[in-house]
């Protein structure tokens, strides 16, 4: 960039009056958390949570926890990255779990083996005809699921003006309900191998590094994602400034619903099976990681990395509950805890600019 | 076909239901003139306003801009026939840094992707500077967002989005109403520049030392209906506020209201 040490017009800049990117303090609850799990680990339980302390695994770092880590949120991940769009056009995606439950439901089932070791596949939702399909199929069928219901979504909050709480609220219930129908609340497992190799190993922390990416130069380098910025911080004069507001929204939403179904190809690959009560709660999750990473619930603030980073401090403090052995209960205790306080941090740090 | 005007009106009126909120106006502006409009509240200067930028239709009359007929069904559309209007409610967006505000809705583009466009950020930024120079608007850090920014220096924001599009006419509708005295200074030696420039503007204010000081000639409004159109040099706030008021009635206008 040019030297700005002089501002337009002969004013003086001042370095230090510049805006500090919010990521940064994100950055540092994120190192702050490792940090108290590291000294509570060798406090409580004389282990440590960074560190590899086995003698027979020669690595500095405990790369199995670490590798658990960002395996465990990359799936979730790439839901929070389609709604952190929305959050910043100024809405709210709680559908986004339930599409998961459908699309994996009907995406299974096009992907299913005909014979499985010898015998006719038990769990087979259709006639022989409609198995061992090329891969393709099932993934087309599974972004069309999740296309439509962002779709759906976003026509009812652009032309209907409900808002968007209750338009993916009434989907949310809606897809949930699709997903027990579809196969009568039976689970659909076996999978092909190549749909099975989707969700392999570590390809699910790949597909959602490779989307962030994406995401990110969406969001910073294009109109579309300027646009996102300018519906969430003032509706009207994005309006006034001659953005079709309506079709932006439609396309947000669809683009979340998206990534919805993509996550949810990546999750029923990854467990060979598919069942209709899969991703309840994740809408939640995503929306709590877009939060904790300085997303504003109030539109108009945030970025791709941020909730990247708030997917970390999730995964985090996950694994560091297990390590620590707590129950599974608490865990959920203090996540609930953590979307409150992150939301509460955001309203403060914007009373403090308001007044500065 | 090239006229002395930039903008002419001819008979505009305006009724909501049975409320005559404008009447017959007409009215012209050079080019390169600057007119303020006055008028008490009610006086029909905002509903002038309304239909020469789009944001409502008359319900007869008719706008030639730039020597063509215009009917404006949006601001949009009378945006990009080149009429800039800096509105009372700031139309800006808070979290966007300056460059990003001013090229609101017509970003420039690298690759045509769609909605996907890739921003050509560095032309708009060069441009940005350049529009602020033209106006002498001071901004510290152009990279900053809007909602850390001073009302005065958000006004001048909305103003250099004028002049960043070549605009044809600028209308002010009260700058510098929410202003502090330093900051309406700034805003007004941005009008300055805009006339030195030969840039057209249509101000409405109500401040008469503004107005005396800024504009060539006064237009005033009473009850829908234009009642004086006085050149500065031959007028004073007094006479004005007689015209405001009713007290007097211009010649060319009386037995009109």
């Amino acid at each position: 960039m040019a030297n700005i040490s002089h501002g337009v017009g002969g004013l003086t800049y001042d370095p230090s009056r510049r805006t500090r990117p919010p990521e940064l303090n994100v950055l540092a609850a994120l190192v702050l958390i490792i940090v108290a799990f590291e000294v509570l680990g060798r406090l409580l339980i004389g282990d440590s949570f960074l560190f590899n302390t086995r003698d027979n695994v020669d690595t500095l770092f405990n790369e199995q926890r670490l590798q658990i880590i960002i395996l465990q949120v990359s799936i979730v991940g790439i839901i929070a990255l389609g709604v952190t769009q929305v959050i910043i056009t100024g809405g709210i995606d709680l559908s986004s779990g339930s599409i998961v439950g459908a699309t994996a439901m009907v995406t299974m089932s096009f992907a299913q083996v005909a014979m499985v070791n010898g015998n006719p596949n038990p769990k087979a939702i259709f006639g022989p005809a409609w198995m061992d399909l090329p891969v393709l199929v099932p993934l087309i069928v599974g972004l069309a699921c999740g296309l439509f219901a962002g779709l759906i979504n976003g026509l009812l909050i652009a032309y209907t003006r409900i808002p968007p709480f209750i338009a993916t609220l009434g989907m949310m219930v809606t897809a949930r309900g699709a997903a027990k129908w579809w196969s009568k609340g039976n689970p659909i497992s076996f999978p092909t191998d190549s749909y099975a190799a989707i969700g392999k190993g570590m390809m699910p922390v790949v597909i959602f590094i490779t989307l962030a990416i994406l995401f990110h130069l969406i969001m910073t380098q294009t109109k579309y994602g300027r646009h996102c910025y300018a519906i969430g911080s003032n509706e009207a004069a994005a309006r006034m400034s001659g953005i079709n507001v309506g079709a932006h929204k439609v396309l947000v939403y669809t683009i979340a619903g998206a990534l919805a179904a993509l996550a949810a190809i990546v999750l029923s690959s990854k467990n060979l099976t598919a069942q209709a009560g899969m991703g309840v709660m994740y809408e939640l999750d995503a929306i709590a990681m877009a939060v904790i990473g300085g997303v504003s619930l109030q539109g108009g603030r945030g970025s791709i990395i941020g909730t990247c980073l708030g997917a970390l401090i999730f995964g985090v403090i996950i694994s560091g509950f297990t390590f620590l052995k707590l129950d599974a209960y608490y865990q959920e205790m203090v996540k609930g805890a953590i979307i409150v306080g992150a939301v509460v941090l955001d309203q403060w740090r914007q009373a403090k600019k308001g007044r500065a | 076909m090239m006229t002395d005007f930039i903008l002419e009106t001819r008979g505009l009126t305006k009724h909501y239901g049975g409320v005559h909120a404008l009447t017959e106006a007409n009215f012209t502006l050079r080019r390169g003139e600057h007119v303020a409009i006055m008028g008490d509240n009610g006086a029909g200067k905002s509903t002038f306003v309304r239909q020469i930028t789009g944001v409502e239709q008359p319900t007869r009359g008719q706008l030639v801009f730039d020597g063509v007929e215009h009917t404006f069904n949006s601001p949009i559309e009378a945006r990009e026939a080149g009429i800039e209007t800096v509105f009372q409610t700031l139309a800006l967006a808070d979290d966007l840094d300056v460059p990003a505000n001013l090229f609101l809705g017509r970003e420039r583009i690298r690759f045509n992707l769609g909605p996907f466009s890739i921003l050509d950020k560095r032309a708009m930024r060069e441009a940005t500077t350049a529009a602020l120079v033209k106006t002498g608007v001071k901004i510290p850090n152009l990279m900053n967002t809007i909602r850390n920014m001073s009302g005065g220096q958000r006004q001048c924001v909305a103003i250099a989005r004028t002049a960043a599009f070549k605009s044809k006419l600028v209308i002010m509708d009260e700058p510098t109403a929410a202003l502090g005295v330093q900051e309406t200074a700034q805003v007004e030696n941005i009008i300055r520049t805009l006339k030195e420039a030969g840039e057209p503007l249509i101000l409405i204010s109500h401040n008469m030392r503004q107005v005396f000081d800024l504009v060539d000639r006064i237009v005033v409004f009473r009850r829908g209906r234009i009642v004086a159109n006085l050149r500065k040099e031959d007028t004073d706030g007094q006479d004005v506020v007689a015209y405001i008021t009713g007290a007097k009635t211009g010649a060319e206008y009386e037995g009109a209201a």
